[in-house]
């Protein structure tokens, strides 16, 4: 059945570009990508059951490594990409250590200040950066440049990345996430090291987010301290709230809705970051679960 | 020697500020367990009314006084009827204040637009002291004076009444408080709407030391948030000193290292989370 | 060489001695129950022993192991099972999986990444022989959080016993249970094999006297008396102590 789906969603993915506009092409491209930056924090959140509000970080610090790789030192725009996603799990793998020394309300803070003092470095390094003007004229690698092309390669190596992540949370490690989630203590008495599961977990997040990341540099051809921003690190939360943590499916529908919602609504008025907020409220007081998981309510799965 | 003096004033004058928020936030925490993220909101909004009562009536003191009253009884009514309704639910308390800090920012933004503004201070504390062969702003001085004042205040109200022992207990002496004929619903309203008016009273105090600008909301709860990580949430003392330490760490890292600013932050945070992850005076 | 040797243990803390200069010494396969009124340190001697605390002095070994230090997960990997008093199991995952969980960090199978947990079948196989041996057949796929507080208290044990413990530590398994799920309870724990070294808090008498091949008694953080069951009944300290704090 899920193999049935799976199938369903690639078809329609492929044919897509055939039936739509280079704008639908475009914007599709960003859904996918941004998809794979909510499941990334789903590995986070829904799995681990680590709240974070500064996986932005990740995804900002890739972006950049790859945009200034290639603008500045002009490298290679693949080794650019893979330099952005390793400075990325660098970053994770040192935050990790910093904000798992801590736990629950804690936790939730040091991610947001450690993503926020990025910001500010990036905000307050012009030389480097470009403030909070960016790095324009980012040039794609040129054998992806144009717009169908780009989302093709997007869907692939978006495609290997969420295949990736589905055998990650299906694996014994996985297995063990979400028992860390449910219980940290009993896991623990079992005989798991939990930190180390969760610092894993953290790593191969924020390895996943600057994946994203530097997809999106490439997207956009520009990089901002948008990318770094709390807002960014919001969006993916919600996304991943939306569509319903702990199913990697989910928090992919999730970024789909958000970005859809984004681009009708900034259509009409510039009070996005308003309704953002109040889709905050309003999803958290209507249903925690998220859209999944009121799907699932209705349909039990059995094992 | 007359510079290091301006710069440590100007840092624990600063400090005072972070103080006033990171009391606010450590407040609510240690009573209900809630991170608030609506409180770099309630300093924003308390700015920008003060800002506009200030316009309109000339009058620093209402500015004071409308502003605090107006965010703290909009601190208390976001606990009244959203935050209450997910009692010991955290995450679900963390997403409705994310949320809320957004349409706040947002609205801020729409109201008084997007122009970085600053509030005039008022005549009889515009002066300045000299201190040594340079000058020191009056205004610092007051906020020292403010922020000691209000540290006081607090420190009898959590040491020396009921209501304040109550507090230190914190949430888990519920069934107690209620026993004891405490209303602890209604002690959770004042508890957070006083946290609200600690950062409105910093949002209109820092008016005119550092403007009010949107992105001042994220920026002062980066603040208030190393403060807590640093003093330890939960901790008067620790906001206190947390507070002094971050305003001292920023004013001399920005006078010497100007390009290095946030590693200023960054690195006492990381040097706690590394040595005492609950911070100074942090329990748990 | 003893399972376990407990040496003049104490733990302080908030200004309050909890546990003072205990020492006990369990031989392989002994059955101890620890009694003894609310607030003796039972529960705390317990939790040093566990990991869930650190004692403040004195020593805990384990077949001579010294685990006085160690985080729990070392000490569960050392041999040391141990069951919670208010239920812990991992609520919204299946029975199954909460098994899988237990047997495959028994089987030391890591934080493996690569391959499903469908491919590691001997877990499955072992999980299915846990749960048939516990009773839980018919309960795998359902979610831990739809259980009845027996079989919940069942699959606690279920996941204590999964990595084959030296000793395993249960805290008040019978606490809140009917006398139909006591007894199947009580059955269970006759049954274990008699290489298991247990040690137990209970606070009904008539089961630790069941249980126990010794008992010991705490008040006040100190043993006040230890011996076999007609010692234990016949010792006129402890009647007062309990008919004291009746």
């Amino acid at each position: 059945m899920k193999l049935v789906a799976a199938a369903a969603v690639l078809a329609v993915l492929i044919a897509l570009p055939f039936g739509l506009s280079e704008y639908y092409v475009s914007l599709a491209t960003r859904m996918i990508i941004l998809a794979l930056f909510a499941m990334s924090l789903d590995l986070l959140l829904g799995y681990a059951g680590l709240a974070s509000l500064g996986h932005a970080a990740f995804f900002g610090v890739s972006a950049y490594a790859t945009a200034l790789l290639v603008l500045r030192a002009e490298w290679n725009p693949w080794l650019s990409l893979v330099a952005g996603v390793a400075l990325a799990a660098l970053t994770g793998a040192v935050y990790g250590l910093l904000a798992l020394r801590a736990r629950g309300t804690y936790f939730l803070m040091i991610t947001l200040a450690l993503a926020q003092v990025l910001w500010g470095i990036a905000f307050g390094w012009r030389t480097m950066t470009g403030g909070d003007d960016g790095l324009p004229n980012v040039p794609r690698p040129d054998v992806v440049a144009d717009t169908v092309r780009f989302y093709y390669f997007t869907v692939l190596i978006v495609g290997l990345g969420a295949l990736v992540l589905f055998r990650i949370v299906r694996s014994p490690f996985g297995y063990a996430l979400r028992g860390i989630r449910e219980s940290e203590t009993r896991m623990l008495a079992l005989g798991y090291d939990a930190w180390l599961y969760k610092y894993l977990a953290f790593v191969l997040a924020s390895a996943f987010a600057g994946l994203a990341g530097s997809l999106y540099a490439y997207y956009n051809k520009f990089v901002g301290i948008d990318y770094l921003h709390v807002v960014r690190s919001a969006e993916a939360l919600l996304m991943v709230i939306l569509g319903g943590a702990g199913t990697l499916v989910g928090p992919a529908l999730g970024a789909a809705l958000i970005v859809i919602l984004e681009n009708v609504i900034s259509a009409y008025t510039q009070r996005w970051l308003l309704v953002l907020g109040a889709i905050y409220v309003v999803v958290t007081l209507l249903a925690p679960r998220g859209l999944v998981g009121l799907v699932l309510e209705k349909w039990p799965r059995s094992k | 020697m007359a510079v290091w003096a301006v710069h440590t004033i100007n840092g624990i004058s600063f400090g005072m500020l972070l103080f006033l928020l990171a009391a606010g936030l450590s407040l609510i925490y240690g009573l209900m367990k809630i991170l608030n993220l609506t409180h770099g909101s309630y300093y924003l909004l308390a700015g920008y009314i003060g800002l506009s009562v200030v316009r309109a009536t000339g009058s620093f003191f209402l500015a004071i006084l409308a502003a605090t009253v107006a965010v703290a009884l909009l601190g208390a009514a976001m606990e009244r009827f959203f935050l209450r309704r997910f009692h010991l639910d955290e995450l679900a308390q963390t997403l409705l204040t994310f949320g809320f800090l957004f349409m706040f920012a947002d609205l801020a933004l729409w109201i008084w637009g997007g122009n970085p503004q600053t509030l005039p201070k008022p005549a009889w504390l515009s002066g300045s002291v000299e201190v040594g062969d340079r000058v020191v702003p009056l205004y610092r001085f007051f906020l020292i004076a403010v922020g000691l004042a209000v540290g006081a205040f607090l420190w009898w109200f959590q040491e020396g009444t009921r209501v304040g022992a109550m507090l230190r207990a914190g949430v888990d002496d519920e069934e107690t408080a209620r026993a004891l004929g405490i209303n602890v619903s209604l002690l959770f309203t004042l508890v957070f709407a006083l946290g609200a008016f600690l950062a409105a009273l910093g949002g209109v105090l820092g008016g005119p030391l550092l403007g009010i600008y949107p992105g001042a909301d994220f920026e002062v709860l980066l603040l208030a948030f190393v403060v807590v990580i640093v003093g330890g949430l939960g901790s008067l003392k620790g906001a206190l000193i947390g507070g002094v330490l971050v305003g001292l760490l920023d004013n001399f890292g920005k006078a010497f290292f100007p390009e290095l600013a946030m590693f200023t932050i960054f690195v006492p945070m990381a040097v706690i989370l590394a040595v005492r992850p609950t911070g100074l005076f942090g329990r748990e | 060489m003893a399972a376990l040797e407990v040496s003049r243990l104490a733990k302080r803390y908030g200004g309050v001695d909890a546990v003072v200069d205990v020492s006990l010494t369990l031989g392989q396969g002994e059955r101890r129950v620890l009694i003894g009124p609310n607030g003796a340190g039972k529960t705390t001697l317990f939790h040093c022993i566990a990991g869930a605390q650190i004692a403040t002095s004195g020593s805990v070994k384990l077949f001579g192991a010294d685990i006085t230090r160690l985080p729990p997960y070392a000490r569960a990997r050392a041999g040391l099972a141990r069951t919670f008093q208010i239920t812990n199991l991992f609520a919204n995952l299946s029975v199954t999986e909460n098994v899988l969980l237990a047997v495959a960090a028994a089987q030391d199978i890591g934080p493996a990444m690569l391959r499903p947990m469908r491919a590691y079948r001997s877990l499955y196989d072992r999980a299915a022989q846990l749960l048939a041996d516990w009773g839980l057949a018919e309960r795998a796929s359902r979610t831990v959080r739809h259980l009845s507080y027996g079989e919940q208290r069942q699959l606690e044990l279920a996941l204590a016993t999964a990595g084959s413990p030296k000793l395993l530590l249960l805290d008040e398994p019978t606490a809140g249970l009917s006398a139909a799920e006591t007894a199947r309870v009580v059955s269970m724990i006759h049954a274990l094999p008699r290489d298991i070294t247990l040690l137990m808090i209970e606070h009904d008498m008539d089961v630790a006297f069941e249980l126990a091949d010794r008992i010991t008694v705490l008040h006040q953080g100190r043993i006040v008396a230890e011996g076999d069951r007609e010692a234990i009944k016949a010792d006129a300290q402890v009647a007062e102590i309990y008919l004291g704090v009746e």
